[in-house]
């Protein structure tokens, strides 16, 4: 008898899981010759192993830039940080990316953090809500005057990552988009990430795109958005950069301007 | 009630999206498709328009495999409300889960973790179930974990405790053949004494699985149920034996790792519909004799 109560049991096999290093529950048997050890290690593995696959599925670019071994020696370490606290393992992982920049033996790879970043966001475009983008036309129609005031509803699947680093050229050429070749010109990208219909996509940003978009989300009108992204870019184009959202499906909604000194 | 909630009697594939496009490129020989329930609880994207469009064309079979039904802890109620959503959006023709816990203070493990057979667990166990079927207004089935290790608090033999927890819940089981196959050689049992024992009328969906023998220990055989693998061929001697004796039963063919292309998987779920013929056919005549 292992002498726990069964919630102690559970208690003391759930540590041992844990605890990798060190002894496993009393009162677990295997027919001779085989060792019990031996045979709650199948747990101890089940639990790394299959997290571990969890993590390689999720930020592939991120393992192939650092190789398996060293990805796999980071991700241990994630786990023991971070178990998962959900059964939805699509979920799993949100946190690595904040890992990955604390994760001292990984700071000589400086962007590897933000192509994490990149990953995670993919994920969770990948498994948002479903919104049909609104179309050319719809915003084509609306009045000239009018556009300045309208506040646009993103996608729910839209995400900006900011980055110091060339980030979307580096994800691109470590996820198969792009060929592996020397980067030139390193200088700072903003990655987007969106799911508009079924395919998950991820573009650079132009300059002040990240910042006009990050101020849309935020709930402010075209012209207000169209000043924070010219505060940091002066050759900001408004007209461009709202095609370019159109086109690319990034939004679902036009808010109409509230009219002012109008009773409601 | 639950005339509602039943698989067609033939064989099903453990659905992967990666087999999503060859599927839908034409109607397949197969009765149902079988998802983890954990794999949908997204918003939307991708996985939804998958389920939507094999739930339009087959039958739909939910596995769960996160709700931790043998923790001595509260059900997480979280993923409970989760889970009924999902049937009341698929309408599944079948919600099953495991006889094992996999969640403890918070942490999920991603395993299926063995319990200690004692009338104080069978009462919890019960106790979950009442709760799940409550929530999710349909009976569910239990399935027969794979075993590793024995457990020197059990007082109670795997088959009656699944049976007790049958006849006080009205749950249904879920013989996975494959699971008993892994766990007597681990454990030293006969896999036929079990299946003999095993209350087979109470069993509305068995599970075909390939498992793999562990190399790191000659001494002692370990058998791993890893779903890597086609059937082996014991098992299928097993489930025929099982499909002698109960009759046709709806029969899922799983392989979740180093998963094949279709046309393969496809083959193993044929292999199980040809044994399904035949036990019709013997039961038809045994109905005319």
């Amino acid at each position: 008898m292992s002498g726990a109560a069964p919630v102690a049991f559970q208690a003391i096999f759930a540590n041992a899981l844990l605890d990798r290093e060190g002894p496993i529950p009393a009162g677990l048997g295997a027919p001779a010759p085989a060792d019990p050890r031996r045979r709650f290690a199948v747990h101890r593995n089940n639990m790394i192993a299959s997290l571990l696959q969890t993590l390689a599925a999720r930020f592939p670019a991120a393992a192939k830039i650092v190789g398996p071994e060293f990805f796999n020696a980071m991700g241990r370490a994630f786990v023991a940080a971070h178990p998962p606290r959900s059964p939805m393992l699509a979920c799993y992982g949100d946190e690595f990316p904040d890992f990955i920049d604390a994760f001292a033996p990984a700071r000589d790879v400086a962007y590897l953090a933000d192509v994490a970043r990149i990953e995670a966001a993919r994920t969770r475009a990948y498994h948002a809500a479903d919104a049909p983008p609104v179309s050319a036309a719809a915003f084509a129609a609306l009045p000239a005057e009018a556009t300045d005031a309208i506040r646009l509803e993103l996608h729910p699947s839209v995400e900006i990552i900011r980055s110091r680093h060339p980030i979307v050229t580096i994800w691109a050429m470590n996820s198969g988009e792009r060929q592996l070749a020397p980067i030139k010109n390193w200088c700072p990208e903003d990655a987007l990430v969106v799911r508009p219909r079924l395919e998950v996509e991820v573009r650079m940003l132009p300059p002040g795109g990240a910042a006009f978009l990050l101020a849309l989300a935020a709930g402010q009108p075209l012209r207000e958005a169209a000043l924070h992204a010219l505060a940091e870019c002066p050759h900001f184009d408004l007209t461009d950069n709202v095609a370019g959202l159109i086109s690319c499906g990034l939004a679902t909604r036009i808010i109409p301007a509230v009219v002012t000194g109008q009773p409601r | 009630m639950s005339s509602a909630f039943t698989l067609p009697v033939s064989a099903g594939v453990g659905f992967k999206p990666v087999h999503f496009r060859d599927i839908l490129a034409a109607a397949q020989p197969v009765g149902f498709f079988e998802v983890h329930a954990e794999n949908y609880m997204g918003a939307g994207g991708p996985a939804h328009a998958h389920l939507r469009a094999l739930r339009e064309r087959y039958a739909l079979s939910l596995h769960g495999v996160g709700l931790s039904i043998g923790s001595m802890q509260p059900l997480d109620r979280e993923h409970l409300e989760r889970l009924r959503r999902l049937c009341d959006r698929y309408q599944p023709a079948s919600f099953s889960e495991h006889l094992a816990w996999s969640s403890h203070d918070g942490v999920y493990f991603n395993d299926l973790l063995p319990l200690p057979y004692t009338p104080q667990t069978l009462a919890r166990v019960a106790e979950h179930i009442d709760a799940v079927q409550t929530m999710l207004r349909r009976p569910i089935l239990l399935e027969n974990p794979s075993s590793y290790v024995s457990l020197a608090d059990s007082t109670i033999p795997e088959v009656e405790f699944l049976a007790e927890i049958s006849m006080r819940t009205g749950c249904g089981l879920l013989l996975d053949v494959n699971n008993v196959f892994v766990s007597c050689a681990n454990l030293g049992g006969r896999p036929h004494d079990y299946l003999n024992a095993f209350p087979l009328g109470r069993v509305k969906e068995i599970h075909l699985g390939g498992h793999h023998l562990d190399p790191a220990d000659s001494a002692a055989p370990l058998l791993i149920d890893a779903h890597g693998t086609p059937v082996a061929d014991p098992v299928w001697a097993l489930y025929a034996h099982v499909l002698a004796i109960a009759g046709p039963i709806p029969t899922l063919v799983e392989w979740d790792n180093d998963v094949p292309d279709w046309p393969t998987l496809r083959v193993q779920a044929e292999i199980a519909e040809g044994l399904l013929t035949h036990a019709r056919a013997r039961m038809s005549r045994a109905s005319a004799a």
